[in-house]
C-alpha cells in the first residue's frame, strides 16, 4: 500500500486473550463496510488463542482481558517477550475492568456460588500494565472499532495519535445530550476520557466509566457535586469501582458504607 | 426599521405555510428536570405546536447552526500519486425562530469574529446568510443578566422580531427578507393603542431582571486582580469539562483534525469546538503547557469574555444568557464569580 507514493508499513499483530468477554477482540471483525480495508492494512497472524510457539511472528501484541489466574501471567510475559509493542486492548486489559469487581468480595463465597463443588484456582483481578510493562492502552467495554481504525491509520502512516484529554462531557454536550445530573442521575462523564462519543448518558444510562479517567481529573468537586445532589457514597463507590480506573476517587467516597456485602 | 401588527392566528398560519417551504428550527421542551423546570433545546420542528415560545432559556445556545459543534471543512482524495480537494458550503435555506435578544447579539458578535475579522470563514458565512431570523421578546429568565451587559434588546440581525401583545405580535422588521415574508401574510399598521401597549411591556421586561452583574471598569478591574485568590477559590471546584464553552452562545474556539480513512483512499478535515477550560487548550509543541492549572483555564475564560474582547472589539463577549452558570455542574456562574471580583477589589 502506497500513501502519496510512501510505502506504509504493515504490522503483523497478535491477538491474546487473558479474562474476558472477548468483545473487544470482536470488534476487530466488527464494521463490515470497511473489514476488508482494515485487513490489509494489518496483518492478523494470531487470533483469539494464546499461542506457545516461540516462532510466532508479530510486531504487535493486542492484549484483551485482565490477569485473574497465576497460569495468565506467565503466557502474558512470554508474549511480552516476544513483542515489540504490547497493547492493554480494551478496559478489562487496562483496568481491570467488571472482572475486577470480584476484588471486593470474599473469594471462597464467590467460588462457591460460581462453580459449586468444584472450585477454581483465582487471584485478585488486575490490569495488564500490573504485570508487564505496556505501551499503549486502548479504552473502552467494549473497544470502539472506529478508534481502533484511527489508532491504526496514524499508526501505518507514522503519525502520532493522541486520545482526547478532556472529560466525556465535552462530547455529550455535543450531541446534544441532556445532562443525566439535572435528571437527578449519576453520570461520571465529567472525571471520564472522552473519545467514546458518549453514547451512554445520550442511552439514558449516565456514563459508568470505561475509559478510565480523563486528564488531571478533579475527584474532590465531582463527590461533592454528586452528594449535593444526594448521591450518597455507597452509589459512588459502586459506580466508581465498577470498570476500575479510578482507585483514588474511590478512596475519598468512605462517607456512607457498602449498601451491599455477601457474607463470607 | 419597519413595525407592522400581526394576529396570532395569522401568525400560526404563517408559521405553517413556511413549514411547508423550509426547514425551521425552534425552541422544543425535551425534557423536565429533576426540580420540575422544563428544559428547552433549539432544535428541527414540524408543526407549529411542537414551538414552545414561552420558554424561558434553552440549555444550548443556537450557535450551532452557524458554527456546529462538530463540522466537516474539506475533504481529500489520492489518485494516482496526486490529490484533489472538496469543499462544501451549506447553502440550504432554514429559519430560526423564536431567538431572544440575547441570542440575536451572540450572533452579532460573532459576525465580528467569524464573518468580519482577519480570518472570516466561508462555512459561517454560508451559514449566516442562509438563516432566517425571527426573534421574540420575553419576561427575563431566573439568574439572565443580559441588561447589565445591554444586550436585552437588540435594534438588528434579524429579519422579524416579535413582541407580544397578548393576542398579537408588535413586529419590527431589519430586513428584505423580513418584508417579502411579511407580504405573504396579513398584517395591519400599528395603531395609536400599540405603540402604548408595546412600550408597556418593554418597561415590564426591563422591570423584571432580578439579576444584576456590575460591568463597571470590569475589564481594569480583571487587570488589577490577576493574582486573585477568587480564581484559586473558584479553579478550585473547577471539572475542566468544557460545558460552559459548548453552552455558551458566543465562544467559538475550536480544534482541527484530518482523519483518514481505513483504505487510505481519502482523508477529511475536520472542525471541532474546543473550550479554554480543557486541559490541553494551550499545551503546545515539547508538552509544554502554559495553563496547566485549572484556576488559570477558568480564569482566561473570564478574561476572554469580559476583557479581551473589549479590547479589541469595545464591547464584552459575553451577552448575559448565564446558560454557562445553569449548565456548569460545579455551580460556577458569572454572575457569583464577578460579584466575588467586586468584593476583592473593596477589601
Ligand atoms: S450527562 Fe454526564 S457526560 Fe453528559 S454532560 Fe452530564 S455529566 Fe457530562
Ligand atoms: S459514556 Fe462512559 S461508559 Fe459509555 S462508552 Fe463512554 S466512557 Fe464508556
Ligand atoms: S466552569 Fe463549570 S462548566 Fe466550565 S469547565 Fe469548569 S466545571 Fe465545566
Ligand atoms: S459566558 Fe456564560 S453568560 Fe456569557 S454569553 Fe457565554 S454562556 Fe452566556
Ligand atoms: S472564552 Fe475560551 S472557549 Fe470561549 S471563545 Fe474565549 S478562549 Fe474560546
Amino acid at each position: 500500500m502506497k500513501y502519496l507514493n510512501i510505502a506504509a508499513a504493515k504490522p503483523k499483530v497478535g491477538v491474546f486473550s487473558l479474562t474476558c468477554c472477548e468483545g473487544c477482540a470482536l470488534q476487530l471483525a466488527n464494521k463490515e463496510e470497511t473489514l476488508a480495508a482494515f485487513l490489509s492494512a494489518v496483518d492478523v497472524v494470531n487470533f483469539r488463542e494464546i499461542s506457545s510457539d516461540k516462532s510466532d511472528d508479530y510486531a504487535i501484541a493486542l492484549i484483551e482481558g485482565s490477569i485473574s489466574r497465576e497460569d495468565e501471567v506467565a503466557s502474558l510475559k512470554a508474549i511480552r517477550d516476544r513483542a515489540k509493542v504490547l497493547v492493554a486492548y480494551g478496559t478489562c486489559a487496562c483496568f481491570g475492568g467488571v472482572n475486577r469487581l470480584k476484588n471486593v468480595l470474599d473469594f471462597d463465597w464467590m467460588n462457591r456460588e460460581v462453580y459449586g463443588e468444584t472450585p477454581k484456582a483465582t487471584s485478585p483481578v488486575r490490569p495488564v500494565r500490573e504485570v508487564v510493562p505496556v505501551d499503549f492502552e486502548i479504552p473502552g467495554c467494549p473497544v470502539s472499532k472506529a478508534e481502533v481504525e484511527r489508532i491504526v491509520t496514524h499508526l501505518v502512516l507514522g503519525l502520532p495519535f493522541a486520545y482526547p484529554v478532556y472529560p466525556v462531557c465535552v462530547e455529550c454536550k455535543q450531541r446534544f445530550t441532556v445532562c443525566r445530573f439535572d435528571l437527578g442521575e449519576l453520570c461520571l462523564g465529567p472525571i471520564t476520557r472522552a473519545g467514546c462519543n458518549a453514547p451512554c448518558p445520550a442511552g439514558g444510562l449516565g456514563c459508568w466509566g470505561c475509559r478510565g479517567p480523563a486528564e488531571a481529573p478533579n475527584y474532590e468537586e465531582f463527590l461533592e457535586l454528586a452528594r449535593s445532589r444526594g448521591i450518597g457514597d455507597a452509589e459512588l463507590r459502586e459506580r466508581l469501582s465498577f470498570f476500575g480506573g479510578f482507585d483514588s476517587a474511590y478512596e475519598l467516597a468512605q462517607d456512607e458504607p457498602l449498601a451491599v456485602r455477601p457474607v463470607a | 426599521m419597519l413595525f407592522r401588527v400581526i394576529t396570532k392566528e395569522a401568525f400560526r398560519k404563517f408559521v405553517n405555510t413556511l413549514l411547508s417551504e423550509i426547514e425551521i428550527i425552534a425552541p422544543r421542551k425535551v425534557a423536565t428536570d429533576y426540580t420540575g423546570r422544563s428544559i428547552y433545546h433549539y432544535l428541527p420542528v414540524d408543526r407549529f405546536e411542537d414551538v414552545a415560545l414561552d420558554y424561558d432559556t434553552t440549555r444550548f445556545s443556537a450557535k450551532t447552526y452557524f458554527t456546529p459543534f462538530k463540522e466537516n471543512l474539506a475533504s481529500y482524495s489520492f489518485q494516482n500519486g496526486d490529490w484533489t480537494q472538496s469543499i462544501r458550503y451549506r447553502g440550504v435555506t432554514r429559519l430560526i425562530l423564536g431567538l431572544h435578544a440575547c441570542d440575536i447579539n451572540a450572533l452579532l458578535k460573532l459576525d465580528k469574529v467569524m464573518a468580519r475579522g482577519p480570518f472570516p470563514s466561508p462555512h459561517y458565512i454560508a451559514r449566516r446568510k442562509n438563516t432566517l431570523i425571527i426573534g421574540i421578546d420575553h419576561d427575563p429568565c431566573a439568574g439572565g443578566f443580559c441588561r447589565s451587559l445591554g444586550t436585552d434588546t437588540v435594534t438588528h440581525g434579524f429579519d422579524l422580531f416579535l413582541t407580544d401583545l397578548g393576542d398579537r405580535y408588535f413586529v419590527a422588521i431589519d430586513s428584505d427578507r423580513g418584508f417579502s415574508m411579511l407580504q405573504e401574510v396579513e398584517n395591519t399598521e400599528v395603531t395609536e393603542d400599540d405603540r402604548v401597549e408595546y412600550s408597556a411591556v418593554r418597561r415590564r421586561i426591563a422591570k423584571g431582571f432580578t439579576t444584576h452583574v456590575e460591568t463597571h471598569n470590569l475589564p481594569n478591574i480583571l487587570d488589577i486582580e490577576f493574582e486573585s485568590p477568587v480564581w484559586a477559590k473558584w479553579g478550585a471546584k473547577c471539572l475542566s469539562c468544557g460545558t460552559c464553552a459548548m453552552v455558551c452562545p458566543t465562544c467559538y474556539c475550536y480544534g482541527v483534525s484530518q482523519e483518514f480513512s481505513m483504505d487510505f483512499a481519502s482523508a477529511r478535515k475536520n472542525k471541532q469546538l474546543y473550550s479554554c477550560n480543557l486541559y490541553d487548550f494551550a499545551r503546545v509543541a515539547g508538552d509544554h503547557n502554559f495553563r496547566a492549572r485549572t484556576s488559570t483555564r477558568l480564569k482566561y475564560r473570564y478574561y476572554h469574555q469580559h476583557r479581551g474582547f473589549v479590547e479589541t472589539y469595545n464591547e464584552p463577549m459575553c451577552v448575559g444568557c448565564n446558560r454557562c452558570g445553569n449548565a456548569c455542574l460545579a455551580g460556577i456562574s458569572p454572575p457569583e464569580v464577578i460579584a466575588d471580583l467586586h468584593m476583592e477589589e473593596k477589601a
